[in-house]
């Protein structure tokens, strides 16, 4: 093809049936793209008086500089991808500004049924089978713009389906990477039907200057699956970035999710663990680095609709410089959800004095017999430890970033799988500087 | 070589005074220690022992308003506590902190390495793990340690005992040049002290120049000193034999201030001092 198509700029509605026009999919997946672009008509910018948006400043963001999903050039590089290093994969997608460049699945995953790809593709294939879950109640709960901008304009991503019983042993790898003022929509679906068993690892990484993420992962366990979930956001410390994430667990089901958050300039995320079946488990895992001007804003929700389910969440952050972490957590125990066990907690330690910490617990029982706690701890780099360090011979840095991996050990000690954790450490390591009390 | 050709490394500390939090600790104190050779260092509780090691060591919190502390021709007080180390100084401190987090093993593989290999950059190779390890577990057991040990975090829930015989681990690790022993045998058991002093003996024989600060004698049963010190109110007061150590020892520190009494009053305005600041 020669001619050059010429796009309309910005989010408009031209855009949305250009953007249409280009696609091919199931109709009633166009059906919930057009329901979500009139949200987004309907809706306005979260303002700073609403209580989610209070800590999170975004007047600075602008939609009006970004473009939907172009395609990419075929010789555009991906960035290196931090958690697929020295890891025998059984599948692995990549995409560059939300259009999928690389998929991958082992062909003996594939005869078992296993679906694995980027989101179109396998939309396009297996639509039928995946309608009852794609763009399912965690798009529901779509309470702002974004995740309306979302729902009209996702592009990308990831489709993982495992069928009954079947066990995937080697982890699937998903990259979404960004060039510089590039825009990523990525949706992650994850389908677990009863009794499967699988490992996923997701990062994020680039956007040079000025991207734009606004994504959304959806993980749906059928009873008695269990799935280790790792999601990395690593974008440079440019990238605007806003997420819908949630997990739904059915009876027995288990679930490990690991978050790391380490890049964008700004980025607001609500994770969300809904325990909808009697018996589920859901461990959540936060390991965050901030520094510079950085901004990291994270709601947490562990939702406890049945009983006798177990969540327990931990989230870890370092600070640096003048940057900022919020985390408001919340623990719901609906009604009859008798013998929930639901645990939060949130440990900052900082390494400047113009660092910033928010940690805002919350819980909200409505069933008897219940066992919620919660806690949050800040804490400073203590000097006297960093002087014995250097009194065995450690620079002031190594003092420092030793004190840093132990202050993460106890959530690492939590996470089960080697490379998640060793490239966390690293890519945290390298990061660190020399504690000074300034 | 003859031993006469060999230069035998010093530590030399010269007319050294020393402030904590702008007030005047140490007062001008002058010491020398050879590799090689074993000095106690005695005196009553804030006469300013452990204000001396954590002055050698670099202590930001110690601030050296006069004087000097050399190894060879080096001031090290030009240094940072971790060029210090390099150089071939250790200090086993009378409260060590814990480091919550960190590995005991993985700690003093970094420092092992760090201080074998002075002119190691950071993010260099670490030491070999399986020759660390080997090495690491032979002195755990020379010094009855379970080797369990090594997997737990650094002084964290340690007790008294554990903590100090971990400072003596580390020291047989890092085998330095200068050591000084802080009290080293305070919250050991009679058997424990006796083991830690065969170790420091043991230790001590790669030609270590040794400080011992203790109020005890047993620590010296295998390190008898070649020189004992007494401390009162910031300065050496006293110098002598193996003899001085077991006078102070059997009848404590009285004839001590009677015999300087300029010192004994320094020390009780420190002492008024301290409590002053208590009291505030
Ligand atoms: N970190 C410190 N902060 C405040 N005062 C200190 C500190 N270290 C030592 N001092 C004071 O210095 C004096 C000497 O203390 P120290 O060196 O610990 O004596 P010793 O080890 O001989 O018992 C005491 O009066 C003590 O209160
Ligand atoms: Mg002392």
């Amino acid at each position: 093809m020669t001619a050059t198509k010429i796009t309309p700029s910005g989010f408009t509605d031209e855009a949305f049936e250009a953007f249409l026009a280009a696609r091919e999919e199931p109709a009633w997946a166009t059906q919930q793209r057009r329901e979500a672009w009139q949200a987004f008509g309907r809706m306005e910018w979260p303002k700073s008086d609403q209580e989610e948006w209070r800590r999170t400043d975004i007047r600075m963001f602008r939609l009006e500089k970004y473009q939907p999903p172009q395609p990419v050039s075929a010789e555009a590089e991906l960035p290196p991808a931090l958690l697929a290093e020295g890891v025998q994969l059984g599948g692995r997608t990549a995409s560059l500004n939300s259009q999928t460049v690389v998929s991958e699945l082992d062909p003996s995953l594939a005869a078992q049924g296993v679906l694995f790809g980027g989101t179109e593709q396998i939309l396009r294939e297996h639509g039928d089978l995946l309608r009852p879950y794609f763009g399912g109640p965690a798009f529901a709960m779509g309470h702002d713009r974004f995740s309306a901008l979302h729902g009209a304009f996702w592009s990308g991503g990831a489709v993982l389906y495992v069928p009954r019983g079947v066990r995937v042993a080697e982890p699937l790898h998903v990259l979404a990477a960004l060039t510089d003022e590039g825009v990523d929509l990525s949706r992650i679906t994850v389908v677990m039907e009863e009794g499967s068993e699988a490992t996923l690892l997701t990062e994020t990484a680039g956007g040079g200057k000025l991207a734009f993420h606004c994504g959304a992962i959806e993980l749906l366990l059928a009873p008695g699956a269990r799935l280790r979930f790792v999601s990395l956001q690593h974008w440079d410390n440019t990238v605007w970035h806003f997420a819908q994430q949630q997990a739904r667990l059915q009876s027995n089901a288990q679930l490990q999710w690991t978050i790391g958050a380490l890049g964008a300039r700004l980025a607001k995320v609500n994770q969300e663990v809904i325990l909808c079946g009697e018996g589920a488990n859901a461990q959540v895992n936060g390991v965050m680095f901030t520094e510079g001007k950085q901004h990291l804003a994270y709601h947490t929700l562990q939702q406890h609709e049945a009983g006798n389910c177990t969540s327990d969440l931990l989230y870890k952050g370092a600070l640096q410089d003048q940057s900022r972490i919020v985390w408001r957590g919340m623990i719901k125990v609906d009604p009859g959800a008798d013998g929930t066990d639901g645990y939060q907690r949130n440990d900052n330690l900082m390494l400047s004095n113009h660092a910033r910490s928010d940690s805002i617990p919350g819980l909200e029982i409505e069933a008897d017999d219940v066992r919620c706690t919660h806690g949050s701890t800040t804490s400073r780099v203590d000097e006297e430890l960093i002087f014995y360090a250097q009194s065995r011979g450690l620079t002031r840095r190594e003092a420092t970033r030793m004190i840093v991996s132990g202050f993460f050990q106890q959530v690492f000690d939590r996470i089960t799988i080697d490379s998640v954790r060793e490239a966390l450490g690293e890519a945290i390591g390298r990061r660190i500087r020399e504690y000074r009390d300034t | 070589m003859s031993d006469q050709e060999v230069q035998t490394d010093i530590l030399k500390i010269e007319d050294l005074h020393v402030s904590v939090g702008g007030k005047p600790i140490l007062k001008g104190v002058n010491l020398e220690i050879r590799r090689g050779e074993t000095h106690a260092l005695m005196g009553p509780n804030g006469s300013g022992k452990s204000t001396l090691g954590m002055a050698i060591m670099g202590h930001p919190g110690y601030e050296v308003t006069q004087g000097a502390v050399w190894i060879n021709d080096e001031n090290i007080l030009e240094m940072g506590p971790d060029e210090r180390a390099r150089r071939g100084l250790f200090m086993a401190f009378q409260r060590p902190v814990a480091i919550p987090g960190v590995r005991l093993a993985d700690f003093l593989r970094h420092a092992t390495t760090n201080v074998r290999r002075p002119e190691r950059r950071e993010g260099e190779e670490l030491l070999p793990m399986r020759e660390f390890r080997k090495e690491l577990r032979e002195k755990m057991a020379q010094l009855r340690m379970d080797p369990e040990f090594a997997r737990r975090y650094v002084n964290e829930g340690f007790s008294g005992g554990e903590m100090k015989r971990a400072e003596i681990l580390q020291m047989a690790m890092l085998r330095p040049k200068f050591a000084i022993l802080d009290e080293t045998d305070s919250g050991l058991d009679v058997d424990a002290v006796r083991l830690a002093s065969q170790s420091i003996a043991e230790i001590g024989r790669s030609k270590m120049g040794i400080l011992i600060i203790t109020h005890h004698d047993k620590l010296l049963e295998n390190n008898v000193p070649d020189k004992t010190h007494v401390m009162l109110g910031g300065r050496i007061v006293e110098t002598g034999g193996p003899e001085l150590a077991r006078e102070l020892h059997a009848n404590g520190y009285d004839r001590i201030r009677a015999d300087h009494p300029e010192a004994a009053a320094e020390e009780e305005a420190m002492r008024q001092d301290g409590a002053l600041q208590k009291a505030m």
